[in-house]
């Protein structure tokens, strides 16, 4: 601990504090630019000098000297710092001014205004006039690809955006070229940024030089209502705020969540909310005549209850990437009231089997956890278009400690350095047997971290059991002798927002049902009547016979398209809905707006058709909906908590017996812009998306 | 006035052999190997004795320098970084140094790096000196030829010398910027601390001295240090390049002691002031950074580090930049502001921003085209830029504009009268606050 005196008050800081740090730990303030406590330190703003005694005597940058660098006095007196003296305050005024002569003044037509760290700081630190006479700089503006606005006239050059990516998101396509006065902060060939994270560097511009380009000129921040929500895009769960406007959504901003995104979120998840405007589906429809055409909830409740009544039990229930463990819960109890079992949130031919304990499916170490790894193998993922925000951990984790890491599977640009091992289960069974030099890495490794993705464990050209083998052998590297006590290593990596919370509510195979492929083989065959799509439209629609599809979701896609009755329901922002992200993390998103038109929270959609067709669920209240899932699963009543699974769980998978011989690995993830319905329905997404596919061309 | 006998360049003006033999027959490379037996202590405490300062400009005490290295390695190895990156207008010596006396900095090399425990030095050259580098890299390869450095030499300590060529950026010159040069990045100055003995080129404890400083070390080692403590004052003390250009008769670089008063030096090296004392407008002592001082003042002033501190300007480098009256004093400070304007790096603040305006106010001046309040405003401005900025160049930007209004506000004033006099009825003279 190292003691000094902040404007006369005595504090106590740990050594490697910064005096920006030890300020703040005294109160005091220190305005500053270019310093983000989560990127490398630049000190080019000079915003933050304070003077200090026992040090140079001129004023020093407060970001980047340590407590450690000031001398105790000549009596051994703690040395000092001040924030408030003339020096301090004629210091700050003047790089104001030096910020504020070449940046123009068009606060009124900036999209920063209202949020903008320079707006605020020259308020609180600068003078009121200008003495600057000469002619303001002009700065051409630069093409960064459709996500970012850029007005470089109103670059501070802070570097914010240049460290970040860099840094966090691994690429370097953002720079600072030239010197002096002509120094521009440039992607250098005036292309499109490829990173999943490039989004970031809006929220980290400190003036308006870069901006949302989607939301340009649409809102000001104080006339938008700001609601504390989970992003849905993936199986992270990323902390958001949804900022709406009336019945809009007009923007999705990160919140900080250090277990899961720090501060940053993925592009789709801060650029999807155009698609919650467009292709809504915000009335029912009924298909007659081979035509869906609109149709009253009472319409369309008698439809569907007069083809349930004659299906008996036949009947199937599949839900989609988005939905919540609210209605999935409901509609599992809709099933169960039919004498059905068949109900899957799985995608096609996954090897986790409804029997393997909850440890199996989820990502045990913690997202955070990747931090304390000492070597990483990724099993069939692409974590960077799967998961960014957990492959910006993994990178972090890199850049500090320099881990080893190995692939299996896809050779992705991953934006660290890695071993690529090979493509398949084979390759997997070699490393499992012992065999190669990455093996005795893991051997030897204490805190060993598998990624195993949907990729190796979900996919149509694997097959159930290369799934499970490859859970089996991924948790036999995971639990080697030399693991640390307290370390679970076993880490799957799910791809959608409402897997774990349906594998955990049960909402799989059971009482002999059949899971989702299955289920739509039977329709087929015709041996399945009625089939629920709970927002599912990444199954095969065009294999699903002649069975009576009920689609019940937001967006009109595959599943819409395919559906004889579409009964319109609520996205992530406009419900209340439990999630479980793929750490097991338990999540609830919050209302920031209200379902277009008729559309209905789903929980409520499917109790009233519980009403409709005689076999009421026993809850009227979303409360009430609540109690009995919590009675029934104490574990979802902990809210953003983990229930850990057990370590000698993954230890028991892992002795399985092995029967697969070979199997490809592939990434789920195709299209990282286009991978659920609302993406599909953004005209943001399919631009970056075009974009992707062009640079992807162009590369081959 | 400096005897011959204690010159330590004795080859500047390239009349001799510039090569290892030539070194050698001026007494170069002799008793080399007892020093370096003599250990690294004896080394440092001998530069010390001698009391060099720094030759590049700051004056820091060269031996105290040595010193900061790490006595125990920590298994990171050690670094000698020599700045031939010489680009402040006036100065001129050590490209006189690499091109006729190279021997002289690669001896001083092995000692210096002696003396901090490095096995590898680094000298970084301008990028314009172009015949200057080649000649040094002859020179290296003689010394490696002749066992004098490289692996398993007659000195018995392990020297490799790597010459870099740079690429022209005055900010290169400033000792962190240039070790991030070196290191293959962007030209910008890194902050301090930590500091390169602690942490230098590719984050090793380095030393980064001027050519000069290590040039003088292998003379001083032959001569003993109370020998070169005994040329000038106390504090300094020593020989030293000097370079005069601009309105003298015959401008020159020579060897000189320090402590010698300006009119001596000048009138014997220089053949006097272009049409007579009188005739001397002002002085910019120690290469473009220094203030200005006005010619009257000179007349009485010593040219050491202290001399030039108690005229309110800085010794700096010793390259004296002489103005007679024909000069344009006010675009002359200008065109130097329109220099640091050009080579500011870009990187932090009020460097970046206040460079551009105070040379935009000076180009104003330089017609009269500016109010008179606006020069108290200008003054401001350059105060607002020293002391914040990450590295020395706000302050080399600030310095000569101070100098100017300090000693020539009355030309300044003048200059606006005139324009303002000469303004015609409709209105010629554009008014600023209407603007």
């Amino acid at each position: 601990m190292a003691q000094l005196k902040v404007d006369g008050q005595l504090v106590e800081v740990p050594d490697h504090y910064t005096l920006m740090q030890a300020a703040e730990a005294a109160g005091a303030e220190i305005p500053r630019f270019c310093y983000h406590e989560r990127l490398s330190v630049a000190g080019n703003c000079r915003m933050c000098l304070v003077e200090v005694k026992g040090g140079p005597p001129k004023p020093q940058a407060s970001c980047a000297m340590s407590v450690k660098d000031l001398r105790p006095g000549p009596n051994g007196e703690p040395p000092e710092m001040f924030t408030n003296t003339p020096m301090v305050k004629k210091a700050r005024e003047g790089v104001m001014e030096f910020l504020l002569i070449n940046h123009p003044l068009d606060c009124p037509i900036c999209d920063q205004g209202g949020e903008c760290d320079l707006q605020d700081q020259a308020m609180a630190y600068g003078v009121s006039g200008s003495r600057f006479h000469e002619n303001k700089r002009a700065v051409e503006d630069k093409y960064m690809g459709p996500l970012i606005k850029t007005a470089m006239n109103r670059c501070i050059h802070c570097t914010r955006c240049v460290r970040f990516t860099t840094e966090v998101a691994g690429i370097s396509e953002l720079g600072l070229l030239g010197r002096g006065e002509d120094a521009e902060i440039t992607p250098y060939l005036e292309r499109a940024l490829t990173s999943e994270l490039q989004g970031n560097v809006i929220d980290l511009c400190p003036v308006g030089a870069l901006t949302s380009k989607p939301y340009a000129f649409n809102a000001r921040p104080w006339e938008l209502t700001k609601t504390e929500s989970i992003d849905v895009m993936d199986a992270v769960g990323s902390a958001i705020r949804v900022d709406s406007r009336g019945r809009e959504v007009m923007r999705v901003l990160p919140r900080v969540n250090e277990a899961i995104n720090e501060e940053w979120i993925s592009d789709k998840t801060r650029f999807i909310w155009d698609g919650l405007k467009s292709q809504r589906l915000d009335r029912p429809y009924v298909r007659k005549s081979g035509k869906l055409q609109p149709a009253s909830w009472d319409e369309a409740f008698a439809a569907v209850a007069a083809r349930i009544k004659k299906a008996g039990n036949k009947v199937g229930a599949i839900a989609g990437d988005l939905a919540a463990v609210e209605e999935m819960y409901a509609l599992k109890g809709l099933l169960a009231s039919l004498g059905s079992g068949m109900t899957d949130v799985r995608p096609a031919m996954s090897g986790i089997d409804p029997s393997m304990p909850r440890s199996a499916y989820l990502f045990n170490p913690t997202i955070a956890g990747i931090e304390q790894a000492d070597a990483i193998l990724i099993i069939g993922a692409n974590p960077r278009k799967e998961a960014a925000l957990i492959n910006a951990r993994i990178r972090k984790t890199w850049r500090a400690t320099n881990l080893p890491i190995a692939v299996i599977g896809e050779q992705a640009d991953l934006t660290y350095n890695y071993e690529h091992l090979g493509n398949g289960f084979d390759t997997l069974a070699n490393l499992a047997a012992g065999n190669g030099a990455f093996a005795e890495t893991l051997k030897n490794a204490q805190r060993p971290l598998i990624i195993v993705g949907e990729g190796a464990v979900s996919h149509a050209s694997l097959g159930k059991q290369a799934g499970r083998d490859t859970i089996a052998l991924a948790a036999k590297l995971a639990t080697g002798a030399n693991v640390a006590e307290g370390w679970n290593g076993f880490a799957l990596l799910h791809n959608a927002a409402s897997r774990v919370g349906g594998i955990d509510i049960g909402f799989v195979p059971h009482d002999g049902g059949v899971c989702s492929a299955d289920q739509i083989g039977l329709a087929g065959k015709g041996e399945l009547d009625v089939l629920f799509l709970l927002g599912a439209d990444e199954y095969d629609t065009s294999a699903m016979g002649k069975a009576f599809v009920v689609y019940i979701g937001s967006h009109g896609d595959k599943g819409a398209h395919r559906a004889d009755v579409i009964l319109p329901g609520a996205t992530y922002t406009e419900k209340s809905g439990t999630y479980v992200n793929t750490e097991g993390r338990v999540q609830v998103t919050a209302r920031s707006v209200f379902p277009p038109g008729d559309a209905k929270e789903d929980w409520a959609i499917i109790r009233a058709l519980s009403g409709v067709i005689g076999k009421p669920l026993p809850y009227n209240s979303l409360a009430q909906l609540r109690a009995a899932l919590y009675a029934e699963f104490p574990h979802l009543a902990r809210i953003d908590q983990i229930v850990p699974g057990s370590a000698a769980d993954v230890a028991k998978l892992g002795k399985a017996a092995i029967k697969t011989k070979s199997a490809p690995y592939v990434s789920m993830v195709t299209d990282f812009y286009l991978s659920n319905p609302i993406a599909r329905a953004s005209a943001t997404m399919a631009e970056c998306a075009q974009m992707a596919a062009g640079l992807r061309q162009a590369a081959e | 006035m400096l005897a011959d006998k204690d010159r330590i360049f004795t080859n500047l003006y390239g009349h001799h052999d510039w090569r290892l033999e030539g070194a050698r027959e001026r007494g170069g490379w002799v008793g080399t190997k007892e020093f370096i037996d003599q250990g690294r202590d004896w080394i440092t405490n001998e530069v010390k004795s001698s009391g060099l300062r720094g030759r590049g400009g700051a004056g820091f005490p060269t031996g105290l320098k040595w010193s900061f290295m790490p006595k125990q390695s920590d298994g990171r190895p050690h670094y000698l970084l020599v700045n031939a990156d010489e680009s402040e207008p006036g100065t001129c010596k050590d490209r006189e140094i690499l091109r006729h006396d190279p021997h002289h900095l690669i001896e001083g090399c092995l000692l210096a790096c002696r003396a901090m425990d490095a096995h590898l030095a680094f000298i970084y050259v301008r990028g314009e000196f172009i015949r200057e580098r080649q000649r040094l890299e002859e020179a290296v390869q003689e010394a490696y030829d002749a066992k004098l450095i490289g692996k398993d030499n007659v000195h018995g300590w392990d020297l490799d010398i790597i010459v870099h060529h740079g690429a022209g950026a005055y900010i290169c010159g400033e000792e962190t910027a240039l070790m991030e040069s070196l290191e293959g990045k962007k030209g910008q100055p890194r902050l301090k601390p930590p500091f390169p003995a602690g942490m230098g080129v590719y984050g090793n404890p380095t030393t980064v001295n001027n050519v000069e400083s290590i040039a003088v070390v292998p003379e001083i080692l032959r001569r003993s240090g109370a020998w070169f403590s005994s040329i000038g004052r106390p504090n300094n003390v020593g020989t030293k390049l000097f370079m005069v250009s601009g309105h003298v008769n015959r401008p020159a670089t020579f060897e000189e002691a320090l402590g010698e008063s300006f009119k001596d030096i000048i009138e014997k090296h220089c053949g006097g002031i272009r049409g007579g004392w009188d005739n001397l407008l002002a002085v910019i002592p120690g290469g473009a950074s220094c203030p200005v001082v006005r010619g009257e003042d000179m007349m009485d002033a010593v040219m050491d580090f202290d001399g030039m501190r108690e005229k309110k300007s800085s010794f700096g480098t010793g390259g004296m930049i002489i103005m007679d009256k024909s000069t344009d004093i006010i675009k002359a400070i200008w065109r130097i502001s329109a220099f640091f304007k050009h080579e500011s790096c870009g990187q932090c603040t009020p460097c970046r921003e206040g460079t551009g305006w105070m040379m935009r106010v000076m180009e104003r001046m330089v017609e009269g085209r500016a109010q008179k309040r606006e020069i108290d405003m200008l003054f401001e401005v350059t105060k607002q830029i020293e002391g914040h900025t990450i590295c020395a160049l706000g302050d080399a930007a600030a310095w000569p504009i101070q100098g100017l209004i300090r000693n020539f506000r009355p030309t300044i004033e003048a200059r606006i009268e005139q324009y303002t006099y000469s303004s015609t009825s409709d209105g010629a003279v554009p008014s600023i606050a209407a603007e």
